[in-house]
């Protein structure tokens, strides 16, 4: 690998792991405080010792997305010093609200974890909200930054330095509103169904678990919901790139000549040389008709654009493809789950259909990283789009061979110690009754 | 006249100073961690991991707060400091990490003696390499070894960092976050009426006071060769004597008040000398951010995103220290901040 390789590997291979434990790190506490909510209702012990559960999760996976996501505010400068020289004026103002709101959810979780039975039942759940929100709040800040990279606005250009610079405007660039909510989506939804399918995969062993067919139910819930409101953002985001981002649009759907009536491909393999797509499958006007809502609309193609500035086509569009098979499997999962609990009248427990689930629970996450895929790789060569390329960005550190493999090995490390720890978490936890839990802060008192 | 740079500096000064303070006793945590012995071995680690439990995360985010402010207001001067110190920042984040994970991974995995010291081995580790670095790190930056030219760096990646001075300082910080830590852990030990456990944070930080005081005059006595800007700063200004003055008396009151074992006293004594020491830095090497090349003015931002940072970490703010108030009043005792009641 060359120089800028390595640099964008360990980029990539950072987000990519920390991005998984944030998006936990959102969702999680969602969970925690509707099972205090239920409990708080019901009086039903099963709802304290799921939101007893849900913490430890959140406990382990915000450790190591905080540490995670402190060693990317520094691997930023480490990697790209040129671009956070020159932007670290225009997007360290989302960064600065982000820290903040991260703060904050530190502080709640903080008094959560080590509070339960210690403080007000109220505070204790006041605590917990604030986990919840600060956590979306911090995730949606840190998206903006994204959409001021992909789209950048609010300053103009003179000898390689930003002038006239409205940090606002910077702010919230035009993609700002379908990327916060197509990214925060995409973190309810895929904790949902990793949470729906190890549920599903407990309660195939243990079928009269009534604490696990709470915890599946719930689950699943927000599982179906979210995988059914999504597609309905997609859309607004494929008209929102088609308008802002046609280039990226363009690589997205391997589409090379501009044209009306533009076909919607699904699979294929981009020959950059022909400007062919083989072996896809093309539905008629599908393009146009997600991309304005109108069959005959022009698109533009790849080919209107000078070939230096294409993103990588190929790989742009696979991830493209990945997202919207699993976000479409999500989704009719989701149908089925409504189907089946409408037919029911009750939560669906099929073998069957638990085996679905169990299949299905990671599918959030691989749609949430090819989903980041599609924005990232949609955007090169540029770091800063039309801007600041990515190449020009790299740090001039002349071996970034020992930095990628430290941080690869670094989070391998992190990510089997993490894996290990919540199988046991999940397996040594007794099937009946709140265990007087060993380890953990719930071990202090 | 305050300006909005001097204002920003001083935010992501006071974020350092925090984050040395809560952070730093953290990381001293650690190696008392490393060095816990005697017969009440296993209580004077339950004692650190019961201090830092509820709070290491908080208070590790002012890092997080101090590098957004460098970088937002200071972009060019975190750019050459990401360059130069690319070596140094690197193995600091490596620690940074195994510190958080491993005593979280350790307060979740079982209580099985092998893993628990296994765990419990990285994070005092990485909680003595961590300091080393970090006082690394900001020995450089003083040093004035780091050199740009045209906005390109122009020195080499491991010269400027590995140098008598710098190294002298992160044993200084090393020293100095033991000592927090010492004293912090006697107080909370005595505020839980343990009062063996209580002598042995003593004896501890009495050790690590003498060792700090020691460390501190080999710094300054470097500091002539190895970064001239400060010890002229410490020397030739007058107004920075009030600082070497508060630290004198903050200093020996945190001495004195431990060896009288009136540890609320102490505490506060530690709190303020640690701040002192760091002032005294800031203070010494203004207008400098990054010696010689970054001053506060030259490196700024534009005035506007200055304005709108500034008035982020005021709403911030709002926010965060209430909240902060609530989580040490809850863990650390009915009045956290109580300092001059006798125990």
């Amino acid at each position: 690998m060359d120089h800028l390789t390595y640099a964008r590997a360990q980029m990539g291979f950072s987000l990519a792991f920390h991005m998984l434990f944030a998006a936990v790190g959102v969702a999680l506490p969602l969970f925690m405080v509707i099972a205090d909510l239920l409990y708080r209702r019901t009086g039903d012990r099963d709802w304290l010792e799921f939101s007893k559960r849900m913490a430890k999760g959140t406990a382990i996976l915000f450790a190591v997305g905080a540490v995670s996501g402190t060693a990317l505010s520094f691997e930023l400068g480490l990697l790209w010093p040129r671009f956070m020289g020159t932007f670290g004026e225009i997007i360290g103002l989302p960064f600065a609200m982000e820290g903040f709101a991260f703060f904050t959810e530190a502080i709640f979780l903080g008094i959560y974890l080590y509070g339960r039975g210690k403080i007000p039942s109220g505070l204790h759940l006041a605590a917990g909200i604030g986990v919840a929100l600060s956590g979306a709040i911090s995730a949606f800040f840190v998206t903006l930054v994204n959409a001021t990279m992909n789209l950048p606005r609010g300053f103009e250009m003179l000898d390689g330095h930003p002038i006239n610079i409205d940090p606002l405007a910077a702010m919230f660039s035009v993609p700002w509103k379908h990327e916060t909510l197509h990214a925060l989506l995409a973190c309810y939804q895929a904790t949902a169904f990793a949470l729906a399918g190890i549920h599903a995969a407990v309660l195939l062993r243990h079928p009269t678990s009534a604490l696990f067919r709470k915890a599946f139910a719930v689950s699943l819930l927000v599982a179906s919901v979210t995988a059914l409101l999504q597609p309905i953002s997609g859309d607004h985001s494929a008209h929102s790139i088609a308008e802002s981002e046609p280039l990226k649009l363009a690589a997205i759907e391997a589409h090379f000549k501009t044209q009306t009536h533009a076909p919607l491909r699904i699979g294929g393999i981009p020959d950059l040389e022909t400007g062919e797509v083989r072996y896809g499958l093309e539905i008629p006007s599908g393009l146009s008709l997600l991309a304005t809502h109108d069959p005959a609309a022009e698109v533009k193609g790849l080919n209107d654009f000078p070939r230096e500035d294409w993103p990588p086509v190929a790989k742009t569009h696979y991830a493209f493809e990945v997202m919207v098979g699993a976000g479409s499997a999500m989704a009719g999962l989701g149908v089925l789950a409504a189907f089946l609990a409408w037919r029911k009248k009750a939560v669906p427990t099929q073998r069957w259909f638990l085996w679905a689930v169990v299949a299905s629970g990671p599918l959030g996450f691989i749609a949430l990283e090819a989903g980041w895929l599609v924005t990232e790789l949609g955007r090169q060569p540029w770091i800063m789009h039309g801007v600041m390329r990515t190449r020009d960005a790299v740090t001039p550190f002349p071996n970034l061979l020992p930095p990628f493999w430290t941080f690869t090995g670094l989070y391998l490390f992190l990510g089997v110690s993490v894996v290990y720890l919540l199988f046991r978490q999940l397996r040594t936890a007794p099937m009946e009754a709140a265990p007087p839990s060993v380890g953990g802060p719930d071990a202090h008192h | 006249m305050l300006t909005t740079e001097l204002a920003l500096g001083a935010v992501m000064m006071g974020a350092l100073c925090l984050y040395a303070v809560f952070g730093g006793a953290d990381f001293g945590g650690g190696v008392w961690d490393l060095f816990a012995s005697g017969p009440r071995k296993a209580e004077q680690r339950k004692l650190i991991e019961k201090a830092i439990g509820p709070i290491w995360e908080a208070n590790h985010v002012w890092l997080i707060l101090a590098v957004v402010a460098l970088f937002a207001a200071f972009p060019t001067a975190w750019s050459a400091i990401c360059i130069a110190l690319h070596i140094p920042l690197t193995l600091f984040v490596v620690g940074v990490v195994f510190r958080g994970s491993a005593f979280t991974f350790r307060a979740y995995d079982d209580r099985n003696d092998k893993r628990q010291q296994r765990w419990g081995l990285l994070f005092s580790l990485a909680s003595v390499a961590s300091p080393i670095l970090l006082g690394m790190l900001a020995g450089t930056v003083a040093s004035g070894r780091i050199t740009v030219v045209d906005d390109v760096v122009t020195s080499d990646y491991v010269t400027p960092w590995l140098q008598p001075f710098p190294i002298v300082v992160g044993l200084f910080a090393l020293a100095l976050f033991a000592y927090l830590a010492a004293v912090f852990l006697a107080a909370e030990a005595s505020a839980a009426g343990a009062v063996e456990l209580t002598e042995d944070f003593r004896k501890r930080a009495l050790l690590a006071g003498v060792v700090v005081g020691a460390v501190a005059i080999v710094t300054f006595a470097l500091s002539f060769r190895g970064a001239p800007r400060i010890s002229a700063g410490l020397t030739e200004r007058l107004w920075t004597w009030p600082l070497h003055l508060g630290t004198a008396a903050a200093a020996t009151t945190a001495f004195v008040a431990l060896w009288k074992r009136r540890y609320a006293l102490a505490r506060l004594g530690v709190v303020a000398q640690t701040i002192f020491i760091l002032l005294g830095w800031a203070v010494s090497q203004y207008p400098y951010l990054l010696v010689p090349t970054h001053t506060l003015q030259s490196a700024a931002a534009n005035p506007r995103t200055q304005v709108l940072l500034l008035v982020a970490i005021a709403a911030g703010s709002v926010l965060l220290f209430p909240s902060l108030y609530v989580l040490y009043r809850i863990f650390k005792g009915e009045k956290p901040f109580r300092v001059l009641d006798r125990e």
